[in-house]
């Protein structure tokens, strides 16, 4: 049980640190002042990645059953793909 | 005290436990109808600005990106204190489980005074609801969620005074894991809300 908790533990601080350099990562783009297609995409892929570890470890979905699993990561995707359809619709 | 069937699968090794969602049935109801609303009003950003890619573009370049990236990293961090707290909680170290969450207020805290400042610097340059569609959005977007955090806060410190006072182990985890669950929800959002808003153009 302890071992276990240990373990989960370590998981969830290299996810904490990950998800603060893809965070960095974001900002660094931002500063750069890049648009276009493909800034676009890395970005939300980057808030997909970062969306998905908080949903499955934070959340602890990972351990839920599939249907939540599937209703979450759903809607992340969802929200995520409809933002960038409307990003190449409006490209100037 | 949590019934029967659910603390024998929360205390059962980690890899034989049966699926679980962790927390109330009640606040996982909840917390879909947030990411609802959250994701319509993330969408209605982004075609609103498809009809308008220029102004977006200028007025999101004159933002302050270094504050939200800034609140990304203290969402973040309180986000894994929390887990941190639940983990403490379900191995019988309540109190030390406390401290966590007070850490995790703390990163609350700066999240507030970061916005704060980001929305004094915002109205002394003039920028209101009505100034453009862009600060229409990049407000009542921003002070939606910001109401989140103010309730999550909420949320944490009652979690904190319980933990305090050790009422969660292995055999309780209810009450924490569905406050830890909406907290998490609240950091979720925001992982979109700053790229959205804040980066692409």
């Amino acid at each position: 049980m302890r071992h276990d908790i240990r373990s989960a533990d370590r998981r969830s601080t290299v996810l904490w640190v990950l998800l603060i350099i893809a965070t960095v990562l974001t900002w660094a783009v931002g500063e750069g002042g890049a648009g276009g297609p493909a800034i676009a995409t890395l970005l939300l892929g980057i808030a997909l990645l970062k969306g998905t570890a908080v949903i499955l470890d934070f959340m602890a979905i990972g351990r839920a059953p599939l249907l939540w699993k599937l209703i979450t990561l759903g809607w992340l995707a969802l929200v995520c793909a409809l933002i960038g359809l409307a990003y190449w619709k409006g490209m100037p | 005290m949590d019934s029967t069937a659910v603390i024998a699968a929360r205390t059962a090794p980690r890899s034989h436990r049966p699926a679980r969602l962790a927390g109330d049935l009640a606040i996982w109801f909840f917390i879909l109808a947030e990411l609802l609303a959250f994701g319509v009003f993330f969408i209605a950003y982004a075609f609103a600005r498809a009809n308008n890619p220029e102004l977006f573009a200028a007025e999101q370049m004159a933002l302050n990106r270094d504050a939200g990236a800034i609140n990304t990293v203290l969402l973040l961090t309180a986000s894994y204190f929390v887990v941190r707290a639940v983990h403490a909680a379900e191995a019988g170290r309540s109190p030390v489980g406390a401290r966590w969450l007070l850490a995790a207020l703390a990163c609350a805290g700066g999240f507030v005074a970061v916005k704060f400042a980001e929305y004094a610097a915002a109205f002394s340059a003039g920028i209101s609801l009505s100034s453009s569609t862009f600060h229409m959005f990049y407000l009542s977007l921003t002070f939606f969620h910001f109401m989140h955090v103010i309730l999550g806060m909420v949320i944490l410190g009652a979690l904190w005074v319980n933990s305090r006072k050790g009422r969660y182990d292995a055999h309780n985890m209810n009450g924490l894991e569905s406050g830890a669950a909406y907290w998490h929800m609240v950091d979720l959002v925001w992982l979109v809300l700053f790229p959205l808003v804040y980066v692409i153009r």
